[in-house]
């Protein structure tokens, strides 16, 4: 077993060398501008992009004329969302959204109402998912778009999409759905889903980072958008710029991939990441899994691991590559807005792992990271002024605590 | 992030790890901080009652590396001083010899935080147990 061990496949995937393989070529001798309509340079570089193009679409079910290729899902969100307010706003002002999305999404949305597009941030239920009731609640014949993710990349929560979907279209209403997280890692069909747009990232799926795609429904109905990026008219005018060739090519193998293979490794990672929860529980008390564990990536698992910080946790297992919620490991010094979002309390987000397994993850790199982690709770556990008031009986919430 | 040296050191090392009787009237305990903040320290002195100088000193931190480096490096520091000695012990003091980076100096602020909580806490059981009203905080005999 090589170390520092690696799980941490929602933050990104290493490229699959069949991936990088198909990619090589493009690089140098097929190295032609796609859209150069005159010489074979050309040609060579289209028929690759259009390859590709089928390639994703076939692992979502969608028709290849209905993808255009982007930089990576914070592009194709932001034309998703973006591009749907501007288009449609004769039609309506509101947007639906949740609070546990990528800032991608939340950001957006929130730089969109300072336009004066009115959003509404639908709330999560303890177990991670929104309530549909309060989504139809929330819906008014001003209502253009509900975007909703489809799992969630900390606590892989999978949001109700076919029920979502199907509200959206009885309504009228557009559907977007971030789906870096789940597309190539469980079924995702946009006839099922009643889906208009969906975003994908090639970076999560072992392909390479820096592109991605926007699926664009074009039939039943054919979903418009403004374009966001200004230029040549690339990608049916909805996204001006050069097509990164090599890019695309890499996100097709990785599709094509991820469609033969993602039974076979949701089923191998699914008892891996139960073998992992299992084996914890048996060890540790008080750790708690945050969010819905039967609504679910198959590889993931985020765990609170009660009265242990999460950033000391993460120094005592270095040689292991995971995340953590706690607000002293991430930029903004703010806990996890979604686990705060679970109504978990700000405490077990401070505490929390977020493990991300993937195509390389071992069963002996499970039961290392098990044992360290056993290891390390119990220790810094020891040297918990919490733990040790609780061993003692105190009850922490009714503690006054001394702030500043 | 990269942790310095000697933050790596506390935290793998931790110096005083542990608790003393609370009851103990030569004994100070200091808490502070909040779980939801992401960082609460114990902090404990004991003063030696014939010499007025703290002669053990023990924590125990819920936080960050830093935090526990913090005080476990603030723990080592009390022991041989006198109360006021103690009181004089300052953050920056700290955030120079752990090389903290900017983000983590709250983590110091705590540490001297929680040295100040345990002191007065003290000074207020020995006060007590002297039958000095709370409020005559010099009162009390110090070295």
């Amino acid at each position: 077993m090589k170390l520092p061990i690696y799980m941490d496949y929602h933050a990104t995937t290493p490229v699959d060398p069949r991936v990088l393989e198909a990619m090589m070529p493009y690089f140098t001798g097929k190295f032609g501008n796609a859209a150069s309509r005159n010489h074979p340079f050309g040609w060579e570089a289209e028929e690759a992009v259009e390859i590709a193009r089928k390639q994703v679409a076939d692992l979502i079910g969608a028709n290849a004329k209905e993808l255009i290729f982007t930089s990576g899902a914070t592009e194709s969100n932001n034309l998703a969302i973006k591009g749907v307010a501007e288009m449609y706003r004769e039609k309506g002002n509101h947007v639906i959204t949740c609070v546990t999305e990528h800032k991608a999404v939340v950001d957006t949305c929130k730089k969109l109402e300072k336009q004066g597009l009115r959003v509404t941030y639908l709330p999560v239920q303890k177990d991670g998912r929104i309530s549909l009731d309060e989504l139809r609640a929330s819906i008014t014949d001003k209502t253009i778009l509900i975007t909703i993710m489809t799992a969630n990349n900390e606590i892989g929560v999978i949001q109700p999409i076919a029920e979502i979907g199907a509200i959206a279209k009885e309504k009228g209403i557009l559907f977007h759905t971030d789906a870096v997280q789940a597309v190539g890692k469980v079924p995702f069909d946009v006839t099922a889903l009643k889906t208009d747009l969906v975003s994908i990232s090639a970076h999560k799926i072992y392909g390479p980072k820096g592109v991605g795609a926007l699926y664009v429904r074009r039939r039943n109905p054919r979903v418009l958008l403004a374009e966001q990026i200004s230029g040549g008219g690339h990608e049916r005018g909805m996204r001006s710029g050069t097509l990164n060739v090599t890019g695309i090519v890499g996100l097709g193998k990785a599709a094509e991939l991820c469609r033969l293979e993602m039974q076979k490794d949701a089923e191998r990672l699914g008892k891996l990441r139960d073998r992992l929860n299992e084996e914890l529980h048996k060890n540790l008390d008080e750790i708690y899994i945050n969010g819905s564990m039967e609504h679910r990536l198959p590889h993931n698992l985020n765990i609170s691991f009660a009265y242990v910080e999460g950033e000391s946790l993460l120094m005592g297992i270095n040689d292991v590559a995971v995340s953590s919620g706690s607000a002293c490991t991430s930029a903004s010094l703010e806990p996890s807005y979604v686990l705060k979002a679970l109504g978990a309390g700000d405490d077990l987000a401070h505490s929390s792992i977020r493990f991300g397994l993937g195509r390389w993850t071992t069963e002996e790199e499970v039961d290392y990271v098990v044992d360290k982690l056993t290891k390390v709770v119990q220790r810094l556990r020891e040297m918990s002024p919490l733990y040790e008031m609780v061993k003692e009986g105190v009850d922490l919430s009714k503690m006054q605590w001394v702030t500043h | 992030m990269a942790y310095s040296n000697k933050v790596v050191d506390h935290y793998e090392n931790p110096r005083n790890v542990g608790s003393l009787p609370k009851d103990d009237v030569n004994v100070g305990t200091g808490l502070v901080g909040a779980p939801e903040c992401g960082d609460v320290m114990k902090l404990q002195v004991k003063v030696n009652p014939d010499t007025g100088i703290i002669d053990d000193a023990k924590f125990k931190t819920f936080g960050c590396g830093s935090a526990i480096a913090s005080s476990s490096l603030a723990t080592e520091w009390l022991k041989g001083k006198t109360v006021d000695q103690a009181l004089a012990i300052k953050n920056t003091e700290i955030v120079a010899e752990l090389s903290l980076p900017p983000v983590k100096i709250h983590c110091s602020v705590l540490a001297e935080d929680a040295i100040k909580a345990a002191i007065a806490d003290y000074k207020k059981k020995q006060d007590e147990a002297n039958g000095v009203k709370p409020a005559a905080e010099h009162a009390l005999p110090s070295a």
